[in-house]
Parts: C-alpha cells; sequence; structure tokens
C-alpha cells in the first residue's frame, strides 16, 4: 500500500463508527450496514491519491455511503416480498395531544427545549435519539431517514418508492411529531435539557 | 388539494403544525405562509414546535455536518 493510501486507511478507520451508526439506523440490518460501509471505505480508498484533506475525505466518504445505502434501498423495494409502504402512524394516535377543536392541550404544548445543540456533544443523548428513531415503524423511519440523513428531495423518494407526494408528505409529518414527541418525553423533560 | 382549513386566521394548531412539517419539504403557497406567520406569533406552542422540527433537522445531519469535528476513537 503506498504512504497515501495508508493514511487515509487510517482516517477512514476512524470514521467507521460513525458510518456504521449513520448506516445500522437507516438499514436497520447489521450485516447490510457493515457491507455498505466496507464498499464505501474501499471505494474511498481506490480514490484516496485524490484526496489531500481529512475533511473532504470525511464528506466525500459519507456522500460514497449515502449513495451505497440508496443502493440498498432500491434493492429491497425491487425484491418480491416487499409492500409498499403504509401509513404506519395514524394521525388520531396524536389525538390526545389537542382539544377538540385542534389547539394543544395545555400539558402537551410543545416545550422550549433551551439551546438543544449543545446536546450533540453528549453521548447519553445520541443513544436517546437512536431509540426514538429506532422506535418509529420501518417504513415511516424509511422515509423520514431518506429525506433527513440521505438529504433526497421528496421527489425523488416518491420516485423510488412510487407514491404520491401527498403520502409522502403525511408520513414525513407524522415522523417528525413522533420523533419530537419522543424526544421530548425521553429527554427533554427528564432535567436533561441543559446537556 | 382541498384542504379542511376555514381561514388563515382561523388556523389551528394540528393545522399550523402540518404546514410546518410540508414547509421543510416544499414550497407553501403564499397564503398558507402567512397564515403559518400569523399563527406562530399568537401561539407559542407552535413556536417551540417550529424550532424543535429545525432541531431535528439538524440533529439528522449531524454524522454529515460534522467536518470540524474530531471524530471519537473507535472502540
Amino acid at each position: 500500500m503506498p504512504p497515501a493510501a495508508a493514511g487515509i486507511a487510517a482516517e477512514l478507520t476512524g470514521f467507521r463508527r460513525e458510518m456504521l451508526r449513520f448506516a445500522v439506523l437507516q438499514l436497520r440490518d447489521q450485516a447490510s450496514a457493515e457491507d455498505a460501509v466496507q464498499e464505501a471505505m474501499l471505494a474511498a480508498l481506490q480514490g484516496a491519491d485524490r484526496f489531500g484533506e481529512r475533511a473532504k475525505l470525511r464528506t466525500w466518504v459519507f456522500s460514497i455511503l449515502k449513495n451505497k445505502i440508496v443502493d440498498i434501498i432500491r434493492r429491497r423495494i425491487r425484491e418480491p416480498s416487499y409492500q409498499e409502504p403504509e401509513e404506519e402512524i395514524d394521525e388520531s394516535d396524536f389525538d390526545p395531544l389537542f382539544t377538540a377543536n385542534g389547539h394543544w392541550q395545555r400539558d402537551a404544548r410543545p416545550a422550549d427545549w433551551g439551546d438543544p445543540e449543545k446536546c450533540f456533544e453528549n453521548q447519553r443523548f445520541w443513544a436517546v435519539f437512536d431509540s426514538c428513531l429506532n422506535h418509529l415503524p420501518a417504513a415511516t423511519a424509511r422515509v423520514f431517514m431518506m429525506r433527513e440523513m440521505l438529504g433526497l428531495e421528496t421527489g425523488e423518494i416518491c420516485e423510488e418508492l412510487s407514491m404520491s407526494s401527498n403520502n409522502c408528505w403525511v408520513i414525513l409529518h407524522r415522523a417528525r411529531m413522533g420523533l419530537r414527541l419522543c424526544l421530548e418525553q425521553k429527554w427533554f423533560a427528564n432535567g436533561d435539557r441543559a446537556c | 388539494m382541498v384542504r379542511e382549513r376555514r381561514s388563515g386566521l382561523l388556523m389551528n394548531c394540528k393545522e399550523a403544525i402540518r404546514l410546518m412539517s410540508e414547509e421543510m419539504d416544499r414550497d407553501l403557497a403564499g397564503s398558507d405562509r402567512f397564515a403559518l406567520r400569523l399563527h406562530k406569533l399568537i401561539c407559542v406552542g407552535c413556536r417551540n414546535y417550529h424550532k424543535q422540527l429545525t432541531f431535528l433537522r439538524q440533529a439528522c445531519q449531524q454524522p454529515l455536518a460534522a467536518d470540524d469535528i474530531t471524530p471519537p476513537p473507535p472502540i
């Protein structure tokens, strides 16, 4: 291995854990996540001579990983056993949060989370965050993460998953409602909000 | 698409948070954007909700945006 590639390999190893978390959250399967990460690292290594800066390497390897994840999702939805995502979260699941005329119940009114960005440095926050994501039903989570983690436009998601834009917006809305409620209950209401 | 809403000023929180979510994924019609702004002016719960949505997006993009952060050493 040429010295440049050896250096890059070491840098890549440093990103491995984060890449794995990123892939596992989205694929919900350790084995395919490992595959995606390995393929992304190999692809990055093969193009190693083009990268001098560590920051760019990181951005680059994550963009390769995103493409690998999209490929895997694409393959999954072409399997005969694949079923089009249903609306797994029912809008009425959230009815207890609202009064009859559609305003927040006093005790359900979203709280001020303060400076939640401070939580990014807190490992315990990420454990709660990941568990809230994992609690979203599978198809809902897939649409949400394709939008927010892979950064796809809703048009692209609709095309990949053969669903209508309206259905896509509805699912994204319910995913966000579920996720923020989970974080509020499991983290921000527990006096941890100072992070 | 036909919505249930009666008029901008009467938008309730349920309607407001649905539009807030859609605004993260598409451009809203001017009238919806205006009604949403009005609603947020008078509703602290929905203002908080909006901030929470922005935070969710930021949190999801953390692994991608963290170029300036040294990753923790591998286990």
